[in-house]
């Protein structure tokens, strides 16, 4: 187990390297001269020979990448371009508020709408179960910012239940995260009940759930003891690859609420031409989805008996 | 002597809802299962055996699936009038039944164990201390080596032997009357096979356990059997005694069935007679008899109308137009 892990994590390495290369040759090549942003289009060429020069980037490209390697294997992405402020606080915080924002609606979610599906599974084919599928489909194809503008408009600004935008720091930020958190939750619903419905009824169809029933078990025994188990191999490939976005928030949700998360972060680089911001933004990206990938392998040893991690 | 009757199968009809119309699969089909006597059900492939097996056991799929009527008396009651929670409590304690696929059948993510384990929790009030000790008993009674270790293992480190020897383990752990055993020797390599059968043969003499024994190897019946039905497209065809069916079949079908088994006496191998032509589609059955089309007695009568089970002895039946008259002769 220890050595699969540890020959696991010694792949992402090339993984890894292949996806900087990509980032620093796209950053490099296509993107606005970062200088040139910074200093508008009627700056001197002094100013701009010296703010290449304290950016590094008058340095050969191949130091520039080792400089960037650099930067991937300390987690010091140096400082913003525009704000100056040194990155790795910068993430640091910006990962907090996100998380803060994402990860409790989308734990929430997950056994909200696993239950649920157990129950349409439950009661499939009946005029409940056809009722929810209409409903879920209906609700599928509402988009996203109908929700949060109806929400925001009914919840926070009709009835005043809720702040409608905006952020405070430690736990006075709770207000403040409820709605978006609701709406997240409200969201995932209809694409998720379905999705594990549809999961559960493959399941109900196997042998081993007649062989349960021909022992005597009653449907519900059925359902949570032997389906949900083995239920729990795709439904754990649906979600965990789902973590590592997490972090990068919502960024519909930060941009309506005012939310000073990742999303945010990463959109304001993109607005400003902030590369660093962009670059380390990208590798966490990347090394977050590698990890969770692993996580997933482990997660599957432990719930399927079948598989060996070696 | 008369035998004692355990369970009677009186003119059961299933039928399917499917996407290209309603098929009856079983179509009023009668049969009985004397105590500690194994039935053996006969058929090809698709003559709705396993339907017939599933209505016993109360599973058949209630989405599309339909008992459209007849009975099935257990211990003199009618299990067809039996609420849900009432078949729960006979299902593996009363009646088992043993699958088709070994491979499949177990629970892939629990232990053989605690499979088994889950049928006394069912059935029997006991701790679970005892539950392992009978579980483990129930494994040492299936001769499965090294008991103690496999009660830990998944069904995926087992073979479809071994994997066959623990649903027999876990349908006969209640001690039921009845075991439903549906063709549970067909997925196995032809050694397994003799020693499977065997096993189940010396379980039953044990236990005294009736056995319903589904299979369309006819060498297996003369193995196992006590009494025998032949099923055909829904039909039963001809019934008897294991020496009936073997001695003097009545039916086309059921010599043809016999034609075509490997005799061991023969020492050179004889060309085996497979019957020609396939079994009619549910979905189009022909007129009269089901069997007309690949009969070679075929004549014109046997299209017009179907043919009815018809005494030959006490214990002999036949649905055959040609075979009753040449017997009245
Ligand atoms: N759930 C179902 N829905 C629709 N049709 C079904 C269903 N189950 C069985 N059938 C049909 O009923 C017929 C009889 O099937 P059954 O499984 O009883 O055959 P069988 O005699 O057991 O054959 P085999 O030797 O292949 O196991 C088949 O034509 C099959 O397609
Ligand atoms: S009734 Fe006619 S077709 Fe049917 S089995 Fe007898 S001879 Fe053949
Ligand atoms: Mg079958």
């Amino acid at each position: 187990m220890v050595g699969y892990i540890i020959r696991r994590l010694l792949y992402m390495i090339p993984i890894l390297l292949g996806v900087a290369l990509l980032v620093f040759t796209l950053f490099t090549t296509v993107g606005e001269d970062p200088v040139r942003i910074a200093l508008g289009n009627h700056a001197s060429p002094e100013a701009i020979t010296e703010l290449r020069s304290k950016w590094g980037l008058n340095q050969p490209l191949h130091l520039q990448f080792l400089d960037f390697l650099k930067q991937i294997i300390t987690f010091d992405y140096g400082r913003s371009f525009n704000t100056g402020e040194k990155l790795s606080a910068l993430f640091a915080q910006g990962a907090l508020v996100s998380l803060s924002l994402t990860l409790p609606p989308f734990l929430l979610a997950v056994m909200l709408n696993v239950s649920m599906a157990l129950v349409v599974a439950y009661y499939r084919g009946s005029i409940f179960d056809r009722f929810a599928t209409a409903f879920f489909i209906m609700a599928m194809s509402i988009s996203y910012l109908v929700y949060i503008i109806a929400f925001q408009y009914i919840l926070a600004f009709q009835f005043d239940l809720f702040p409608i935008n905006g952020y405070e720091a430690g736990f006075r930020a709770i207000p403040y995260l409820v709605l978006p958190g609701i709406i997240i939750i409200f969201v995932s619903m209809g694409p998720d009940v379905r999705m594990y419905r549809t999961v559960f009824l493959d399941e109900i169809k196997s042998d081993y759930v007649r062989t349960a029933r021909s022992k005597g078990a009653a449907e519900p025994r059925v359902l949570f003891k032997h389906i949900l188990k083995n239920a729990m191999i795709p439904i754990l490939t649906y979600t965990v690859v789902a973590i590592p976005f997490l972090v990068l928030g919502a960024f519909l949700m930060e941009r309506f609420f005012s939310i000073p998360g990742i999303g945010d972060l990463m959109i304001n680089a993109i607005n400003t031409g902030d590369f660093p911001v962009l670059k380390g933004l990208t590798m966490y990206i990347a090394i977050g989805y590698s990890i969770f990938n692993l996580i997933t392998d482990i997660l599957y040893a432990y719930v399927d008996p079948r598989v060996k991690l070696d | 002597m008369a035998q004692e009757v355990l369970l009677n199968v009186e003119n059961l009809v299933v039928s399917f809802d499917t996407d290209r119309g309603k098929i009856t699969p079983v179509n009023g089909v009668s049969f009985q299962v004397k105590r500690g006597k194994t039935l053996a059900i006969v058929g090809e492939s698709g003559c709705g055996k396993s339907v017939t097996s599933l209505s016993i056991m109360g599973l058949i799929p209630g989405a599309n699936g339909k008992i459209e009527g007849g009975a099935i008396e257990y211990d003199g009651q009618d299990l067809l009038k039996f609420s849900g929670t009432q078949m729960r409590k006979l299902r593996g304690d009363k009646i088992a039944m043993i699958f088709q696929e070994p491979m499949t059948a177990l629970n892939p993510v629990y232990t053989i164990g605690n499979q088994i384990m889950e049928v006394y929790k069912l059935h029997r009030e006991m701790s679970k201390k005892e539950a392992f000790d009978h579980a483990l008993a129930m494994l040492e009674k299936v001769k499965i080596p090294d008991p103690k270790q496999r009660m830990r293992e998944y069904p995926h480190q087992l073979s479809g032997g071994m994997r066959q020897r623990v649903m027999i383990a876990m349908s006969l752990a209640c001690n039921p009357d009845v075991l439903i055993a549906d063709e549970p020797t067909t997925a196995l390599d032809v050694t397994i096979q003799a020693q499977v059968l065997d096993l189940m043969k010396d379980l039953q003499t044990d236990l005294g356990t009736s056995v319903i024994f589904i299979t369309h190897d006819l060498g297996v019946v003369a193995e196992v059997a006590d009494d025998v039905v032949v099923m055909y497209a829904g039909d039963i065809i001809e019934r008897g005694t294991v020496f009936d069916i073997f001695k003097d079949p009545k039916h086309p079908y059921t010599q043809g069935l016999l034609d075509s088994l490997p005799k061991s006496s023969d020492t050179k191998n004889e060309e085996l007679q497979a019957i020609k032509g396939m079994v009619p589609s549910l979905f189009d059955l022909p007129q009269g008899c089901r069997f007309k089309d690949r009969c070679a007695l075929a004549e014109e009568a046997c299209g017009e109308s179907s043919p009815e089970l018809e005494k030959f002895s006490d214990t002999h039946e036949a649905a055959c137009f040609v075979t009753s008259r040449n017997n009245a002769a």
